[in-house]
């Protein structure tokens, strides 16, 4: 980190936002260098064990198609606790809201809360308010965190992807991004594209109910996409992923907005999906009973894990290529001369 | 008459080129007595003899070496004489430190050529005959010395006749470490795509199918070559089906000189270029009469053309004036040389493979070159150039240089010697990458170097970089692109101290996180000042706009005319529900990082005038842009103005004019020429503007844009005319091929200053 300041590239969730986070913040914070790269963390409690996770809200526009920051600020976190298999229990919340936000707006996107919550199982149970002078803040930003319970003893992490192992997703990606970045900047699409925020949780909950221990790596590809997310699950596991890209489930009016906005769908935002690496005897049964779910519709086997170098994630490519996908610094960049 | 004794020692490209029988030789001839070797470093020779006849020797040694020999060292030391008889050649010693340099892959030579078609010769039509002076030296070693155990022909132990030739200091074949013959060398196959033989000789059958129309994966001496009858253009037709995304043209394997002089014209220079030991792919102005099928060089007024190179293709060429030779591979991927993986990624497209069991160890593509003012410019410089140094103005600490992500190549440095390795080509493609790791281990064994120093570029996300950034122990040193341009072409042309360039190029990571590519520096090894830069635009799209030259053209429309934009066919080919979002993208700039990029003007251009609103290869609509040229004199005006960042050239007049005579009707191919005058205008411009600010009175010409003929000779008249002294590349290609080199001196000069 040569900049003595903070740049806009250390939220992109790339690897200027993994320095951040290990050069800077973990090892000040609690002098562990090396970090557990979960979406909750872990704690041994009474014998058992508790999932605890946090998480910020900030998005621009407050409201977009198929959705609102509230209801993103109550499945982000409740998809963290679903990702390393715990039933989430309660939800903290904490708003920062700036003088001049209409009440008809926090009414709704307050609204929105609750419903989520519903819809997940889950309750809100405490919270705090604070305004900040107009222009010290964005409209609202949200702050929710969860606590989740275990109802068995399978032990799920990014760690945890073994050889042969099949990547399922449960849906098409890139939706999410695309309606944020379309609400934001007014695009009219020629398509609405509607992002597929959801709570996971009660997907989860049926995959593990049926498949227990089959099911190795749960990760939600929120910021940074699939790619970002498969390399982070490489590098954890010290496996090679195999990507087939001509398998990647994707809707036609997002592929072609991508295409239009020069984005690789592969890195685009999902609010709504989640990637499960899972025994490969299994597999099939999985994607079936994914398929059945309302969250997992769109289901669909899009790689598996491989001997290949560890950390290395391989997309191959419908023309039959292989190409290597990394995690990017920041934004995507040109690169063709 | 007194004896006298000197000791000789002599580095450069010494062995496996035939230089210790020619020392063993010429000592008899002066009637000397006492040894030669090879050595680790090269060659040793102690000789003795009367004054007169020593020196008749060391002439000798100066002027009269084999043709493959290149001489890097001559140093000699005077001993006491000693009791001797004879001449001899000693066996070699590897155990100093390790430097002597591998040879080129090269051209079958003209007595081995005379063997091959002597019906009395023992290797009457092998395909793999060769000597000390010619045949496959870089693509076949393994590890040095240079011997056979340490080439792929350690499979082919030497039968009688060719190991009496290669033990006789008088043979053309003494320590020919490929050596070879029908008894005891390589063969030929005929195999179909899941590899099984086909019946009949290999050859006969193999020019058969040619002639009947018929599409063959080759293997030749740096991969595999899809080959096609040129005089058949069903057959041509048929490979462009099958290469279906590639619109890059084809290469073209002439008989001779007399059958390329019916489809080409060209000059003494082209000519030597064309023969030479190295055979590139030279591109010449094809023969408007040339009468072959235009799908081999679509819109392209040059046809690349090289000759014969291996024995193998003097054999095929027999039976066709022309074959079409292009690269055997698919679109990014790189070029095949591993005979299954040739079957399974060419199965689809070649309906047999011509193969040989000698393995390529190290893949080399087809060199390409052209002449431009009167000599030779690499536009790719890989196979018969490589791994020969690029001697350095200044010695240096070894530094691996980890090139650019297109068209890579990477380059490691050993005191005043640069290896610039062979185009190892996209790294976002994995056989690429590994082929790019694999490189860099190799050429380190070959050199005995381990560089502590990795020069990169400065984008986040190369691949290269990435790499660089995984080794561990090492000075890492980011070099940003355009810096590493300059200093490419300084370090090829011996310069040092400052110079200005001017630097046109396609894309390159900026130091202030824009996207530079046209760009007016100052500077030397150690550090540049950017003085000035084209006007930046958003690309909007990202890398989509450099697929698409549509999208730079409305973004120059954009900034020429704001949103009111003028009529023309490119922007009504774009639907308006998606020039509205492009527009959008343009003004807000969402994902529309700003760039000053040459390249990408010269896309926009194409763009408008009709010619390409999306490209399939690199640099395809400059290309078309610059073959598009009809003579014409006019030139366009343009703005060149002092601003926040410096000397800025604001096309937006450019465009307005350009636009206007596109409406009016004014032919293609004279807005194309007026467009190029107006570049090479703005460079004696900026130049003589930039003179003014530093008293720099050298102009460097670096970057892809400088592929291009017609600006860099109109460009360089112009600055001459201003009493500029102009220095371009020859060597080492403009393009990012050359990155490297710049790179690996940059961060040289760096260390050296201790900074
Ligand atoms: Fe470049
Ligand atoms: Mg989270
Ligand atoms: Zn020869
Ligand atoms: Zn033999």
């Amino acid at each position: 980190m040569n900049n003595d300041i903070i740049l806009l590239g250390y939220g992109s969730g790339g690897t200027l936002s993994h320095r951040l986070l290990d050069e800077l913040i973990i090892p000040t914070l609690s002098g562990v260098a090396e970090r557990e790269q979960n979406d909750s963390a872990i704690l041994a409690h009474g014998g058992g064990r508790l999932a605890f996770t946090t998480d910020g809200y900030v998005v621009d526009p407050i409201f977009f198609s198929g959705g609102n920051i509230g209801d993103l600020a109550i499945n982000g976190t409740v998809n963290d606790l679903a990702m390393v298999g715990a039933k989430p229990l309660a939800v903290a919340v904490a708003f920062i809201l700036e003088e001049g936000l209409a009440l008809a707006e926090f009414r709704k996107i307050l609204e929105a809360m609750r419903a989520a919550a519903d819809l997940a199982g889950v309750r809100i149970v405490t919270g705090d308010t604070k305004v900040v002078p107009r222009g010290k803040g964005d409209k609202i930003f949200i702050t929710t965190s969860g606590i989740g319970v275990f109802a068995h003893a399978l032990e799920i992490s990014g760690g945890g992807a073994q050889v042969g192992d099949k990547i399922l997703i449960n849906g098409p990606v890139g939706d999410h991004g695309l309606a944020v970045l379309a609400g934001r900047e007014g695009l009219e699409l020629e398509t609405d594209i509607r992002s597929d925020s959801a709570p996971l949780n009660h997907l989860v909950g049926a995959l593990l109910d049926e498949f227990g221990d089959a099911v190795h790596v749960l990760r939600d590809p929120t910021r940074g996409g699939v790619a970002t997310t498969l390399k982070e699950i490489a590098r954890q596991s010290q496996v090679g992923i195999r990507l087939d890209e001509t398998a990647l489930p994707i809707n036609p009016a997002v592929a072609g907005a991508c295409a239009l906005l020069g984005l690789d769908p592969l890195y685009v935002a999902n609010e709504g999906k989640l990637l499960a690496l899972v025994a490969p005897e299994a597999a099939d049964a999985l994607l079936e009973q994914m398929r059945r779910h309302p969250q997992g519709q769109g289901a669909a086997l899009i790689g598996e894990v491989t001997a290949g170098p560890p950390g290395q994630v391989q997309l191959h490519t419908s023309i039959g290529g292989r190409r290597a996908i990394e995690m990017l610094a920041g934004e995507q960049l040109p690169r063709i001369c | 008459m007194a004896m006298e004794r000197r000791s000789i020692r002599i580095e450069g490209i010494v062995q496996g080129v035939g230089f210790r029988p020619f020392v063993y030789q010429l000592a008899r001839r002066c009637g000397l007595t006492g040894w030669v070797r090879n050595d680790s470093r090269g060659v040793l020779i102690e000789a003795q003899g009367e004054k007169e006849s020593l020196a008749r020797f060391l002439d000798g040694l100066r002027d009269e070496h084999p043709p493959l020999a290149a001489i890097s060292r001559f140093e000699v030391s005077a001993l006491p004489p000693i009791a001797e008889n004879g001449f001899s050649i000693l066996a070699s010693d590897a155990t100093q430190e390790k430097t002597a340099q591998i040879a080129p892959d090269t051209h079958v030579c003209a007595d081995c050529l005379r063997e091959l078609f002597d019906p009395a010769d023992r290797r009457y039509l092998y395909p793999f005959i060769n000597c000390t002076n010619c045949g496959p030296r870089y693509t076949i070693v393994t590890a040095i010395p240079y011997d056979r155990p340490n080439t792929t022909m350690v499979d082919f132990p030497l039968c009688p006749d060719c190991l009496e030739e290669y033990r006789d200091p008088t043979s053309r074949r003494f320590h020919a470490q490929p050596n070879a013959c029908p008894v005891c060398g390589p063969r030929l196959a005929l195999v179909d795509r899941d590899g099984q033989a086909i019946a009949g000789d290999p050859l006969a059958e193999a020019v058969a199918r040619l002639k009947r129309g018929g599409i063959l994966a080759v293997k030749g001496l740096g991969g595999y070559h899809l080959a096609a009858d040129a005089d058949n253009g069903a057959a041509v037709a048929e490979l462009r089906r099958r290469k279906a995304r590639d619109e890059k043209p084809f290469a073209l394997m002439i008989r001779d000189l007399a059958a390329a002089r019916e489809l080409a014209e060209f000059d003494e220079t082209e000519r030597r270029l064309l023969a030479g030991p190295e055979r590139p792919i030279v591109l010449l102005r094809a023969r408007p009469d040339h009468g072959l099928s235009p799908l081999i060089a679509p819109r392209n007024r040059y046809l690349g053309l090289m000759l014969p190179y291996t024995p193998l293709h003097h054999l095929l060429l027999r039976d066709f004036p022309a074959l079409v030779m292009t690269s055997a591979n698919l679109s990014d991927e790189p070029i095949a040389f591993e005979d299954g993986e040739a079957r399974s990624r060419l199965g689809g497209i070649a309906d047999a493979f011509l193969v040989h069991n000698r393995a390529i160890h190290t893949r080399a593509d087809d060199s390409i070159a052209r002449v431009m003012a009167g000599r030779p410019l690499m536009l790719r410089r890989s196979r018969g150039y490589v791994p020969r140094a690029v001697f350095l103005p200044v010695a240096q600490a070894s530094v691996l240089a980890v090139g650019a992500e297109l068209k890579n190549t990477v380059c490691l440095t050993q005191g005043d010697r640069a290896y610039l390795s062979q185009h190892i080509g996209d790294l976002k493609n994995l056989e690429v990458h590994e082929s790019f790791v694999r490189t860099i281990k190799h050429l380190k064994k070959l050199f005995e170097v381990d560089p502590q120093i990795v020069a990169h570029d400065l984008h986040p996300d190369y691949d290269s970089s990435r790499y660089a950034e995984t080794l561990p122990g090492v000075r890492r040193i980011a070099v940003q692109h355009h810096h590493a341009h300059l200093a490419s072409c300084m370090a090829e042309q011996g310069l040092t101290g400052e110079v200005l360039g001017l630097i046109f190029d396609g894309i390159g990571y900026g130091a202030d996180g824009h996207i530079w590519g046209g760009e007016f520096l100052a500077g030397g090894y150690g550090g540049y000042r950017r003085l000035g830069h084209f006007h930046y635009v958003p690309m909007p799209g990202g890398d989509a706009a450099t697929r698409e030259p549509a999208r730079m053209a409305l973004s120059y429309l954009h900034q020429a005319f704001g949103a009111e934009l003028p009529p023309l066919p490119v922007v009504k080919a774009i639907p308006a529900g998606e020039r509205t979002i492009l527009l959008k993208m343009i003004e807000r700039g969402i994902n529309a990082p700003l760039t000053s990029s040459c390249g990408r003007l010269f896309d926009a251009v194409a763009a408008l005038v009709g010619l390409r609103d999306k490209v399939s290869y690199e640099g395809q609509a400059a290309l078309e842009l610059e073959m598009a040229i009809e003579p014409d004199e006019g030139e366009y005006p343009f703005d060149l103005e002092d601003g926040e960042g410096g000397l800025i050239f604001d096309p937006a007049p450019l465009v307005r004019a350009l636009v206007g005579e596109i409406l009016a009707g004014v032919a293609v191919g004279r807005v194309s020429a007026r467009f190029h005058n107006s570049l090479a205008l703005m460079m004696a411009a900026v130049a003589r503007r930039l003179r003014e600010a530093t008293g720099l009175n050298r102009v460097v010409l670096s970057g892809g844009v400088f592929q291009n003929l017609y600006l860099v000779e109109r460009g360089t008249r112009l600055l001459q005319a201003e009493g500029f002294e102009v220095f371009t590349h020859s060597l080492v290609p403009p393009n990012d091929g050359g990155l490297a080199l710049g790179q690996a001196v940059v961060a040289g000069f760096r260390v050296g200053e201790g900074s």
